[in-house]
């Protein structure tokens, strides 16, 4: 049970080289102007916003509490109207479903919708090493794959690379066309229709990601911008549906409130382009579809979360609002997080799914503002599970042995409340006499951490607890 | 797929029992009937107040909303004066006369070889740059198309031409994304097949973000789209 290609471990030296990336710096300052506040008009355009968002998380909370039920459910709809349903413990028998198909097709071109539990599972370099040849076709995760680069935002997978790198990128790929200059983005784009419609047309084999799977129906849903995802399902022999567990809702009724909130939160847009929904294979007297249609259920790790702290994570709607809103994101983008899910809700899916030894580390990326959870149309308390991993860290001993003796000796002095007083009263009074004059400190004896890249501002006069003390009693 | 079915029938099991373990539940049959009341219920959820006005002020707001995302709307009195408007639009647009056309009923009855339409009866090959279809129903709340996929009505239509040409009559406006799974049951039952395999809402042009986060319209799918309301029939 992992996540592909995971170096949440390197954050350190990850997050350090992505604030020294001046490309990258560019396009997250972009971020904010963008999907962030077009989010804030979309939510001021919609004057049920905050209630649609209330009643989406009670659906997804009555789903989640009869989980089971709703995915035998679905599993039913979906035979009902003509596909399979395919279930994957984790990644390695994920991928082993796919290839089974692919090899049954006897398939050589895959073209690919944009899918996150794809990318978590590896799927494109897995079908690769068995001969074939995945091609994404979302324009974001097309650019990524010929830079071969992981997506560094859940709905922006190339939101680090500029025009310049993208011009590069064509041009040292698409050699039969005419090299592109980097302010024609619309030539770009020409350049992209025309090598990827060529793809569509010859492919053996469709995957396509899930926003939902409708249990009532046996639909899967995508929602898409472009188009790339309808022209993945709809022209190859095969369409293929990846998709975790939790992605199951129970009615379409259900499925349209929360697709109120989740082009408004991602996008900002009222609604994406294009939402649609798929059932079963080609029918009698149509003209167009795929004739086979199966859907693969992925757990890898989503099941061992119910009942846990994090469990509400499973909420979550892949809208990538929280990435938007979060200041370290802002500052270090995706890639440092080294997952496939990273910002804040990578903070919590990344080491629930692959365990927090392997990303400890992500969890402590956070100021714990609070600004994830207030933007979360599925209202995911990610600080406070954030807390929770930090807590864990602590108790089994992955966190570092300064950080530990330090906690446990303010520990031993905060449960002594006397001793705690005077200490503090003590440290404010020297600080304060040394400091007062410049009013902060450049440097500082076992404070070099912080003031090695700010002040710390000297405290002025008395400590709380002794001003508290002295207060004029009524 | 012998011994793969069975380590997937294990795997079914094995996931559900962890799904199952992990919850806490009660009384099964209690949790079990409240499952089977909700899928069959279809109850509603919160419906948007801008949706809660007449039938001729949907038309307005669906119309407005449409072209806030870069469609283009035109209406017409009746049917037979489609071949015509949509000639026009063409004419506007510097576009040739020549289209694909889904064999759609509604679409079948009108004269087309009265007006310049070089319309072609069939699914969209792929160097089609005109693409001509019928809406199932068309949504106010935010300007979407509800194209619904048949033998009369090819998915790839919405996609594969360049400009995207959709009739919707006036009467099938409706207010909200539920009214339209309703209609969609109605026919469903009315014709014995469940819903159409393929739903498309279609909301505005194709686009994209990515690059620079700039947006750019007609990445894979329609560059242009072009609405014609058909206020009669």
């Amino acid at each position: 049970m992992t996540v592909h290609n995971l170096t949440s471990r390197n954050f350190r030296e990850k997050s350090t080289s992505a604030l020294e990336d001046a490309v990258l710096q560019g396009n997250l300052v972009k971020l904010k102007d963008n999907f962030l506040a077009r989010r804030t008009k979309a939510k001021a355009s919609l004057p049920e916003f905050d209630d649609l968002r209330d009643a989406s998380v009670v659906i997804k909370k009555h789903t989640i509490a009869h989980l089971d039920l709703y995915l035998e459910a679905f599993e039913a709809s979906v035979k009902a109207s003509g596909g399979q349903v395919h279930w994957a413990r984790d990644d390695t028998e994920a991928r082993a479903i796919v290839l089974e198909i692919c090899k049954a097709e006897n398939a050589k071109t895959v073209t690919k919708g944009k899918t996150m539990v794809g990318e978590e599972i590896g799927i494109n370099p897995f079908l690769e090493a068995h001969g074939m040849t995945p091609i994404e076709t979302d324009l974001g995760e097309y650019i990524i794959q010929l830079a071969d680069e992981p997506p560094s935002h859940i709905i922006a997978p190339a939101i680090h690379k500029n025009r310049q790198q993208v011009a590069e990128l064509f041009n040292e790929h698409h050699p039969h066309l005419e090299p592109r200059d980097a302010d024609d983005v619309d030539g770009m784009l020409a350049d992209a229709r025309t090598v990827l419609r060529e793809e569509f047309l010859k492919a053996d084999v469709g995957i396509t990601g899930a926003n939902f799977l409708i249990a009532e129906t046996g639909q899967t849903v995508i929602v898409t911008n472009e188009g790339n995802g309808d022209l993945t399902q709809l022209l190859p022999r095969v369409h293929i549906a990846l998709a975790g567990i939790e992605k199951v809702v129970p009615t379409l009724e259900d499925t349209m409130t929360i697709m109120r909130v989740l082009a408004r939160s991602a996008t900002g847009q009222e609604m994406s382009s294009y939402t649609t929904f798929s059932a079963g294979g080609r029918r009698k007297g149509d003209l167009d579809g795929p004739e086979a249609f199966h859907v693969v259920l992925l757990d890898n790790g989503r099941s061992k979360l119910l009942g846990t702290p994090t469990e509400d994570i499973l909420r979550c709607i892949r809208c990538g609002c929280c990435l938007n809103a979060c200041p370290v994101y802002g500052k270090i983008g995706g890639h440092a997080y080294g997952s496939t899910y990273s910002g804040p809700v990578g903070a919590i899916l990344t080491p629930s799914l692959a365990g927090l030894s392997e990303a400890h580390h992500l969890p402590q990326a956070s100021s714990l503002c609070g600004r994830c959870e207030e933007v979360c149309p599925m209202r995911i308390p990610i600080p406070k599970m954030l807390r929770h991993f930090r807590e864990e860290e602590v108790a089994s001993g992955m966190a570092p042995a300064s950080a530990r003796r330090g906690i446990a000796l303010w520990a031993w002095f905060a449960s002594r409340p006397g001793l705690y007083r005077t200490m503090t009263s003590l440290t404010t009074g020297v600080l304060s006499r040394f400091g007062r004059k410049r009013g902060r400190f450049s440097s500082l004896p076992m404070a070099g951490a912080w003031t090695s890249t700010r002040d710390l501002a000297s405290p002025q006069g008395r400590s709380f607890q002794s001003q508290w003390a002295k207060r004029p009693k009524s | 797929m012998g011994e793969t079915a069975e380590v997937m029938s294990e795997a079914r099991d094995a996931i559900l029992a962890r799904v199952k373990g992990g919850l806490t539940r009660d009384d099964d049959d209690v949790a079990r009937r409240a499952v089977t009341e909700r899928l069959a219920g279809h109850t509603r959820g919160l419906q948007p107040k801008r949706i809660a006005i007449d039938q001729e002020a949907l038309v307005d707001l669906f119309a407005e909303n449409a072209q806030a995302v870069d469609a283009t709307v035109s209406f017409v009195n009746s049917a037979a004066d489609l071949p015509d408007a949509i000639a026009d639009y063409l004419r506007s647009r510097n576009m040739p006369a020549q289209a694909a056309i889904a064999p759609h009923p509604n679409l079948d009855g009108i004269d087309w070889s009265a007006s310049t339409m070089d319309v072609h009866r069939r699914a969209p090959k792929a160097d089609d740059r005109i693409g001509i279809n019928r809406c199932f129903a068309a949504v106010a709340e935010t300007g979407t198309l509800v194209m619904a996929s048949g033998p009369d009505s090819p998915a790839t239509m919405n996609f594969l031409p360049e400009t995207h040409i959709a009739v919707v009559a006036a009467s099938e406006i409706i207010g909200s994304y539920e009214d339209m799974w309703d209609r969609l049951r109605n026919a469903g039952r009315a014709s014995g097949e469940a819903l159409p395999r393929t739903v498309n809402m279609i909301t505005g042009t194709s686009r994209t973000g990515d690059i620079e986060q700039t947006l750019q319209t007609g990445v894979h799918g329609p560059k242009a789209l072009h609405i014609v309301v058909v206020k009669e029939g």
